[in-house]
């Protein structure tokens, strides 16, 4: 068994206006785990939990073996945290700020960090307020990398950049992968970054987690089957169907329990297999999100205006 | 090793599919000769950046097509089999053929039908690189 670099278990925090809900997350030592959410799903509420910045009402959190928030300090030591909210001093220049990090990291690597300065074209002469924002990410990204950390956690890395930015983050965030003791956590809502280069995929919507599994896996489990049907037949019935789109005689399944051994069920119910199709991450998120809302709403519903 | 694979995220097709069908073509016009070594999964993952789970699973199917071995501990290479690359070359044209033959039973057309149509596309490819060859 590989060894877990995050693992929550039975995690709730309770605000007024929102509640995260029993999270479970297991990143396994080695590897990049995309988290997936839209504005307002409890993304940086986890994050924060994670790095013992909120404490959670219950459940237990482990990061790097280190029980949050009682041994946050240990933990952080190994942690590369960037975060959108985090303030570098604008009147300062990246250099001073690498000095700084490097006084209180023995373990930073300053010719790594000479390499970051001229892969993310940044100077370190510069001051903070003159910085753009995608320099500002590269700027915060350098300053976390070269600390060599065992766990970097990124609140949304890629939200803003431009696509050459957005490629040299990734391409960087890949290359720390290269040794396999070390793991990402990222969050982000660009599905196309968290498909390309993520092992794991959580999603999470409303404060819960509503699928967290390999990528592989993940992707092969979601079809779209679009079927032809003779007139008056019904429907095949099939495990897993998400959603019933399209029209009576050509109607479109939304599968996430796909199995080739399907095509071979419809064909016997005399529908035909038209085509098979995979559904990219972003489609996947989608059909997801608004299959587990509309069936929250129709569970919720359902007893109260019996009682009513 | 040369590791110019290009996946293509407007390709409908799975990034383990592509970077497959890519290694198959190395394989089969030579590049990547029997026995040789090839990248490790992680590098390959890194060179491509795409994630790991994604070459691992590419490199899997590999295996157990016969196309690579993979030895605990020591990295992967090509299979040390000298008929592989004529065998993957047959096993695509082998794809292609039941693809015409179904699209044929789709028209309506016979066997000969069929055989004939390859025959003249195969003459009519045979006549245009004749044509195109400096005298």
């Amino acid at each position: 068994m590989t060894p877990l670099s995050v693992h929550f278990t039975g995690v709730s925090k309770r605000y007024p206006h929102f509640s995260l809900d029993n999270i479970d997350l297991a990143l396994p030592t080695g590897s990049i785990m995309g988290f997936v959410g839209a504005n307002g799903a409890g993304k940086s509420t986890t994050i924060r939990i994670l790095m013992g910045l909120v404490h959670q009402d219950t459940g237990a959190v482990e990061v790097l073996g280190h029980p949050m928030p009682d041994d946050q300090a240990a933990a952080k030591r190994d942690i590369g945290f960037v975060s959108e909210d985090m303030r570098l001093y604008e009147a300062a220049t990246l250099a001073w700020h690498m000095k700084f990090i490097q006084s209180i990291f023995p373990r930073w690597d300053q010719r790594y960090a000479d390499n970051l300065l001229r892969r993310f074209d940044l100077k370190p002469q510069q001051k903070i307020k003159g910085l753009s924002h995608g320099q500002r990410v590269k700027a915060a990204l350098l300053l976390a990398l070269a600390r060599r950390p065992r766990l970097l956690v990124l609140d949304e890395p890629t939200t803003g950049l431009d696509p050459v930015a957005r490629h040299e983050v990734l391409a960087e965030l890949m290359a720390v992968l290269t040794d396999e003791d070390r793991t990402i956590f990222f969050s982000s809502q660009n599905t196309l970054d968290v498909e390309q280069i993520s092992d794991q995929i959580t999603f999470i919507d409303r404060g819960r987690i509503i699928d967290s599994a390999n990528k592989e896996i993940f992707l092969d489990r979601w079809r779209r089957l679009r079927l032809m049907l003779p007139p008056d037949r019904p429907l095949p019935r099939l495990p897993g169907v998400v959603e019933i789109g399209g029209s009576t005689r050509l109607p479109v399944l939304t599968i996430n329990q796909f199995d080739p051994a399907m095509v071979a069920l419809c064909q016997d119910a005399g529908a035909a297999v038209q085509s098979i199709d995979a559904m990219t991450l972003e489609e996947i998120f989608i059909a997801n999100v608004q299959s587990r809302r509309d069936h929250s709403v129709a569970v919720s519903e359902t007893p109260e205006s019996v009682t009513a | 090793m040369d590791t110019s694979i290009i996946i293509s995220q407007s390709d409908g097709r799975p990034m383990y599919l592509q970077i497959m069908e890519q290694i198959k073509q190395k394989v089969a016009v030579g590049e990547w000769p029997p026995g040789e070594e090839i990248p490790s999964i992680r590098a390959l993952a890194v060179a491509l950046r795409v994630s790991v789970i994604t070459v691992k699973r590419a490199y899997l199917e590999l295996e157990r097509e016969g196309v690579i071995l993979t030895q605990h501990g020591k990295g992967s290479i090509v299979a040390p089999d000298p008929g592989l690359a004529p065998r993957l070359y047959d096993r695509e044209l082998e794809d292609h053929l039941e693809h015409a033959a179904h699209i044929g039973n789709l028209l309506g057309l016979t066997p000969d039908d069929l055989a004939d149509r390859l025959r003249d596309t195969s003459a009519r490819l045979t006549a245009e690189t004749l044509a195109k060859e400096p005298v």
